[in-house]
């Protein structure tokens, strides 16, 4: 059911699309003014995001401490995994970010009779590391299309990325590595018990989209062949904010930048803003110095907690502490003098 | 009902079989053995706690207060603006199912509701379905829901079969932390009066008497003299236990189940006869009798009513430091909540440092706490202890992790440096069931309660499993640890799962091996069990 609902809004997309432009003629409205309110949406709205998460204070330094604390000198904290000051932080950061470390600590449970067995599972991992690097150089690769000339590095990226000159057009590496890696993660979905018991249909969504993103680009790179020329000139437009109605170009580009457009938009809303929340993580983003660091919280500064104190414990219990001979402490009689 | 036997308990669980039906369709069951009871209306009320009444979850009617759903809707809004925590782990989980079985709720009852996404997603679908106009236009398929009666009655149900012990956060890919998402459930919860008496009796003891369980302060003198008995018939040596004392060096705060309850009275004994072997200027209070903090359970304003009594001792006794005993919440407050909550620390507190080495712990510069593990470890490292670990030798020693000092605090090579010098057969658990992956107890977080026992037996099941792996491989008998929960529920939980091991404290090993000046030869160890080799000769 929740397959089916994802699986049906992206087929529903590429109809629009078709019908849209394959017979309405709606050039403008789908190549200009969808991509250009997609853009603002998706600015607009990480920029409400975040901004609305940086509203909200850190109470509290709840770093999940995953190594050695820096305590006594001779013993060796863990940097990566208890940062002792920011500039460790930013190496754990950079770690989960660039590497997915803490992916990468996955394990698997058996239960086999009353035993339980621990596995080594890299497999989420792997597939998540396929998916986003590949997205990540697709979408650099991209910039050839936005740039004139084509900046050195982006060149160097695309001559990698099709270094095994498989094909022609080059086929690239990382169009191979993110289908293995979208597939991995939609089976994945659908087989594994547990997360098939999880997910919504907002989750097969983006994936399905992004699927039908890939597909599209692939099937225009490979097989239904587009007019590069046209395409780069009308981006070039679009990038240096002199749109020009594209003519010449297959239905097929237009469902690829609907696509974008969608996911685009789609992105601030969803649970794919964990691109920019994973940098806002309390338990990854805190040094664990909390006891060398004051860590200041603001709806408590300057509140002082309410408590029995001692004066008013002693009053309580003055019998019981003479008895057993503990002692009185007489100032408690002196402050209320004076 | 009775509590099932150790080889059919699991024999329903499987964790790739799940429900037919989608889970905001199903319902929990308040099956005796797996839920809390209500606490005592007089308990709620002295505490200052809404809705104070008669009630029990097994009932239909809870008695909300009519307006429920608007002071809980009220209370989400709050928690939102105030933790940034929740608002973000409320948005970014991508429902990966990486965490899902690290639980050891999870793998002890193979109900999906105990996968922590899920958990956390009991929260999140309401969050969704009554805040976001996705929510409400797509429900279901965004993983959206309105609030209902029942949902408050799943929410009680699954945020205390959360022992809060971040298991989940280390293997999240954004260190979502449930346990943060509990901690808040709870506090929500307690605004309508839905609330447990274990934890809430606790709390008013400490509020108004000091402690966990009301130890008046010449009850406190009184344990303590029975133990330095014992103390003085094992060693010949009668330490003193100075009480209330002004302008000792160092306050000691322990949890207060050290100084009566079986087995962490052993390692109170361990830690009085440390300090009479370096004849350190210490004291102990009365009035801040409890390193334990239950508040935590209940909310932070709760948490930090509850500690202040430490700082605050601390001031009028115009101690230079505070040294810290084992315990696990004790910890997390200490380390990760203290300073913000309470501090700066009171100004007659200096930097600690140790009156034995000259070492400074800088790194407790702010808060002036240290942790006594910190503190044995430092003397050790400096050949300040003359130790005998032969006398732990009938002893085949693991170590477990304690959920809170590893996630939230990360002290786990002091107490492992410590127990290699005070024993001489020290052996590992499966690697992926300690240090940051630690198994909880499975009944931390104020579960720790007999009309729980199922669920305890369930939760503490890995770490039983990791236990019992080592029993067998190594001939493990005793396990340490650092925490007075785990003191309090191990023994219950090993009873259960694997019978030959005991539970002790890292510092009654050292009280084992230490060797005093002055001593008589030890025949025992403070439990009054032979030394190896001693009975052979008697
Ligand atoms: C700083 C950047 C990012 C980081 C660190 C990051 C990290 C992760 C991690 C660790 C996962 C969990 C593993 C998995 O399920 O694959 C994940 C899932 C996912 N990410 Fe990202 N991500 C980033 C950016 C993006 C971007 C730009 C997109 C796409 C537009 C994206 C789309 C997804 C999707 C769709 C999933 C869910 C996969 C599934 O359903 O199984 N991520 N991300
Ligand atoms: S590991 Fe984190 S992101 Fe993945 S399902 Fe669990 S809480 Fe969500
Ligand atoms: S904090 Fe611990 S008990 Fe709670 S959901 Fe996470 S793993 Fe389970």
């Amino acid at each position: 059911m929740n397959v089916v609902a994802a699986l049906v809004a992206v087929i529903g997309m590429v109809i629009v699309v078709w019908f849209g432009v394959g017979v309405l003629k709606l050039y403008t409205l789908f190549g200009v003014l969808v991509p250009y309110a997609a853009l603002l949406t998706f600015l607009i709205g990480l920029i409400y995001r975040m901004v609305n998460w940086a509203k909200s204070p850190v109470p509290f330094k709840i770093t999940t401490t995953c190594g050695q604390q820096k305590s006594l000198p001779w013993i060796k904290h863990s940097r990566l995994e208890s940062p002792a000051n920011n500039f460790e932080v930013v190496l754990r950061m950079a770690l989960e970010v660039l590497a997915f470390r803490s992916l990468f600590r996955n394990l698997r449970a058996d239960l086999r009779g009353r035993k339980l067995y621990y596995g080594s599972s890299k497999w989420l991992w792997l597939g998540a590391i396929l998916f986003h690097w590949s997205f990540f150089i697709i979408l650099v690769r991209h910039l050839r299309l936005f740039t004139y000339p084509v900046p050195g590095p982006i060149k160097v990226l695309d001559a990698v990325d099709s270094f095994f000159h498989i094909g022609l057009p080059h086929l690239y590496m990382t169009d191979v590595a993110i289908l293995a890696g979208l597939t991995f993660l939609i089976l994945r979905r659908l087989v594994d018990a547990k997360v098939n018991y999880i997910s919504h249909a907002s989750d097969y969504f983006p994936l399905f989209l992004i699927l039908g993103l890939i597909s599209s680009g692939m099937l225009m790179r490979y097989f239904l062949r587009v007019d590069l020329v046209s395409v780069k000139e009308f981006v070039m437009g679009l990038a240096t904010f002199h749109p020009k109605a594209p003519k010449g170009i297959g239905v097929i580009f237009f469902v690829h930048l609907f696509f974008i457009s969608a996911l685009v938009a789609y992105f601030p809303f969803s649970k794919l803003v964990h691109m920019v929340g994973v940098f806002f993580s309390p338990t990854r983003n805190l040094p664990n110095d909390n006891r060398r660091v004051r860590h200041i919280n603001p709806w408590w500064e300057g509140v002082p907690p309410k408590f029995l104190t001692y004066c008013e414990w002693q009053e309580k219990f003055k019998e019981q502490l003479e008895q057993a001979g503990q002692p009185i402490d007489e100032d408690c009689y002196k402050e209320k003098k004076s | 009902m009775a509590l099932p036997k150790r080889d059919e308990l699991l024999k329903d669980v499987n964790y790739d079989r799940m429900p037919s039906k989608h889970w905001m369709d199903t319902k929990p069951e308040f099956r005796p053995g797996t839920y809390c009871y209500a606490a005592e209306p007089s308990v709620v009320e002295d505490l200052g706690l809404p809705n104070p009444r008669k009630w029990q979850p097994h009932d239909e009617d809870w008695k909300l207060p009519p307006n429920w759903k608007e002071i809980v809707l009220n209370a989400i809004k709050d928690r939102m603006e105030r933790f940034r925590s929740f608002k973000l782990f409320m948005d970014i989980c991508v429902r990966c199912g990486a965490c899902a079985d690290k639980c050891h709720f999870f793998l002890g009852t193979g109900d999906p509701k105990n996968m922590p996404v899920l958990r956390a997603e009991l929260m999140r679908s309401v969050v969704k379905g009554e805040f976001t106009r996705s929510g409400k236009i797509f429900g279901r398929l965004a993983g959206a829901r309105p609030l209902t009666y029942d949902v408050i009655k799943e929410w009680f149900y699954y945020y205390y079969q959360c022992t809060e012990c971040r298991r989940c956060s280390v293997f999240c890919p954004y260190g979502i932390d449930t346990a943060e998402i509990t901690i808040l459930a709870r506090e929500i919860l307690h605004e309508i009066g839905v609330n447990i008496d274990w934890i809430l009796k606790p709390v008013r003891f400490s509020a108004f008497v000091g402690n966990h369980i009301g130890l008046q302060p010449h009850t406190i003198q009184e344990n303590i003299e029975f133990l330095l008995d014992d103390i003085e018939e094992i060693t010949g040596i009668r330490p003193e236990v100075p009480i209330n004392k002004k302008g000792a060096e160092i306050l000691f705060v322990t949890p207060s189940a050290d100084f009566f309850a079986d087995p962490g009275i052993y390692t109170f004994m361990g830690y009085v006869l440390l300090f009479h072997y370096l004849g350190l200027d210490w004291t102990l209070s009365t009035y801040a009798s409890e390193g334990g903090n239950f508040g935590l359970f209940t909310s932070h304003e709760m948490m930090r009513k509850l500690h202040a009594k430490i700082y605050h001792e601390a001031e009028r006794l115009k101690v230079k430091w505070i040294l810290g005993g084992e315990c696990g919440h004790m910890w997390r407050v200490v380390h990760q909540y203290e300073d913000t909550a309470l501090g700066p620390a009171p100004k007659n507190l200096e930097v600690p440092k140790s009156p034995i080495t000259g070492t400074v712990f800088e790194h407790a510069k702010s808060t002036k706490i240290v942790h006594i593990c910190e503190f044995t470890a430092d003397l050790i490292a400096h050949g300040k202890l003359n130790l005998d670990p032969s006398r732990n030798d009938h002893l085949i020693v693991t170590f477990h992790d304690s959920c809170n000092t590893s996630r939230g605090m990360g002290i786990f090579e002091e107490p492992r440096f410590i127990l290699r010098h005070v024993c001489n057969n020290f052996y590992e658990m499966p690697e992926n069931t300690i240090r940051e992956k630690t198994f909880c107890c499975g009944s931390g977080s104020g579960l720790n309660t007999d009309e729980y026992m199922e669920m305890r037996m369930r939760g503490g099941f890995p770490r039983a499993n990791a236990v019992e792996y080592v029993h067998e491989k190594y001939g493990v008998n005793r396990m340490a640890c650092i925490c007075a929960i785990d003191r309090a529920v191990l023994p219950t939980l090993m009873k259960y799962w694997v019978p030959e091991v005991s539970i002790s404290g890292v510092h009654e090993l050292v009280g084992n091996a230490l060797v005093i000046p002055g001593e008589k030869k030890r025949t025992t160890d403070l439990r009054f069990e032979p030394l190896k080799g001693v009975e052979e000769e008697a």
